[in-house]
């Protein structure tokens, strides 16, 4: 019966599998985070409005330039072969022996970076031009505005695409067993070739991904919810007036 | 008397489209200005070319006594002492009504956060929206909103008001309210220049009305003058045509 054989590979293997799924979590959460972080800076300065001094001007185009061929390159590559390329490229060339989870920590970071980049430009073009210059107009230059009128409602707005990308990234995490990192999907294969179980190690493994993703999802919608405040506001001076109507409306 | 704003031969084009020719205008101290205008008139690209939200094709825009067209000068400074008020009154989402009024005051002017709450709290009075400090933008009505970007603006102290079309994206019923505040603040002595299509009220509380037309300042002189003995054929036409 394969439900007795799951009970007795979570029994034997249980350490093995919770490390593979911590090593996994870790890699994307830090993977995510220092993603987030590259795209952030990367859509913020592909935003930038055109200087009006040419050298400014030609060193934001540079900039904006290398910017592009980053985003483009690891959009548009697997992240498998990249994981390949990174890991045993730098040995070669190099002659640097990276470790497995930092060589992952890495990957995971720049091709998160990479998609956060145009997630944070799409969400900068979509918030209103108004926006801008009701804070222009009160005197705000370009920084000021982003930092304490645009960017922080970019980050609510994105906050849901940034939530897919770190569950695409503890999914994803599993094509790095090429390189020997010693994420959940590495180490239910070393399970699975001991006891020659594959569907049941593999079955656990993939309610280990579930609880992994959901719970992320469940902490962000919590995150949203708070972001977006109260529903209701308090009046000062003239107190409660829309608990009050609710209330009557119970009644 | 003195004169806050001074423009002269202001141009501005937009591709092959020249929307202000040679614009001479300027505002003095304590005046009330009423714009108005059709569609299209380029009344609102003189107002935005005021402060600078668009750029001026040619002219010069003499404030103090200096160009602020010159490179050198810091145009974010100069915007401060203007206040705009927006058709879509442009509210920041991420802020409640009483830190509306105050980033600018904390950011810009390196104000204190108390000093910058009591001065909102000020002008969060004056336009009667104080006891809304704490909803954020889309919990309030376009009037409200619109009140609340009023004191915004009257927040940072500026030497001029300007207003760009105030009441033309809100609901009838609330245009009251905000024109309400808006005679309010011309009766206590604020420099204010107001592009607008309420004629009534332009008639009331302005000191100086300007009728644009075509890019041109087609005609300009007092409330009575103008909407009473209009000089120009185009004048006439355009008061025909807006009141009944």
């Amino acid at each position: 019966m394969s439900f007795e054989w799951i009970v007795s590979i979570v029994s034997d293997n249980w350490p093995m599998f919770l490390r593979g799924a911590g090593i996994t979590l870790l890699i994307s959460i830090i993977g995510t985070i220092i993603g987030s972080v590259i795209g952030l800076l990367a859509g913020v300065i592909r935003t930038i409005p055109a200087p009006e001094r040419t050298v400014k001007r030609i060193i934001l185009k540079v900039v904006n330039i290398i910017l592009s061929i980053y985003i483009e390159f690891f959009r548009g590559t697997p992240m498998i072969v990249q994981a390949m390329v990174i890991y045993y490229g730098s040995m070669l060339a190099f002659n640097i022996d990276m470790n497995p989870i930092m060589a992952a920590v890495f990957i995971v970071s720049i091709n998160t970076g990479a998609y956060m980049a145009e997630i944070v430009r799409g969400g900068v073009i979509s918030i209103d031009k108004g926006q801008f210059e009701a804070a222009q107009a009160i005197g705000m230059n370009h920084i000021q505005t982003m930092l304490h009128v645009v960017l922080p409602q970019v980050i609510r707005n994105i906050l849901p695409a940034t939530g897919n990308q770190f569950i695409i990234n503890i999914k994803d995490t599993s094509v790095l067993n090429v390189i020997s990192v010693s994420e959940l999907f590495f180490q239910t294969k070393s399970i699975a070739g001991n006891n020659f179980r594959y569907f049941e190690s593999f079955f656990v493994a993939c309610v280990l991904y579930f609880v992994m993703t959901y719970a992320v999802t469940l902490i962000l919608r919590y995150f949203e919810r708070k972001l977006d405040g109260p529903e209701n506001y308090s009046m000062i001076g003239q107190p409660a007036q829309v608990t009050k109507t609710r209330e009557t409306e119970a009644h | 008397m003195e004169k806050v704003i001074d423009i002269q031969h202001l141009s501005k084009s937009f591709g092959a489209h020249e929307v202000l020719k040679d614009i001479d205008f300027s505002v003095n101290k304590g005046e009330v200005v009423c714009i108005i205008g059709s569609s299209g008139s380029g009344k609102s690209t003189l107002l935005r070319c005021i402060n600078l939200l668009e750029k001026p094709s040619g002219g010069q825009i003499i404030y103090n006594g200096e160009n602020i067209l010159d490179d050198k000068h810091d145009i974010h400074k100069y915007r401060t002492k203007l206040g705009m008020v927006f058709q879509q009154f442009n509210l920041f989402n991420n802020h409640n009504v009483l830190s509306n009024c105050g980033v600018g005051q904390v950011k810009v002017l390196k104000r204190s956060k108390e000093e910058a709450e009591k001065i909102a709290m000020k002008y969060l009075k004056v336009v009667g929206m104080d006891q809304y400090v704490n909803a954020k933008a889309k919990q309030l009505s376009g009037g409200q909103k619109q009140r609340v970007a009023i004191a915004r603006a009257l927040s940072m102290e500026p030497d001029v008001m300007l207003f760009d079309e105030p009441t033309s994206a809100l609901d009838p019923e609330m245009v009251g309210e905000v024109l309400k505040v808006m005679k309010e603040l011309a009766e206590s002595g604020l420099t204010m220049l107001i592009v607008t299509h309420e004629m009534e009220f332009a008639k009331e509380v302005s000191d100086r009305i300007v009728f644009m037309d075509k890019g041109v300042i087609a005609e300009e002189g007092s409330p009575e003058q103008i909407f009473n003995n209009p000089r120009q054929e185009r004048t006439k036409e355009f008061l025909k045509r807006t009141i009944k």
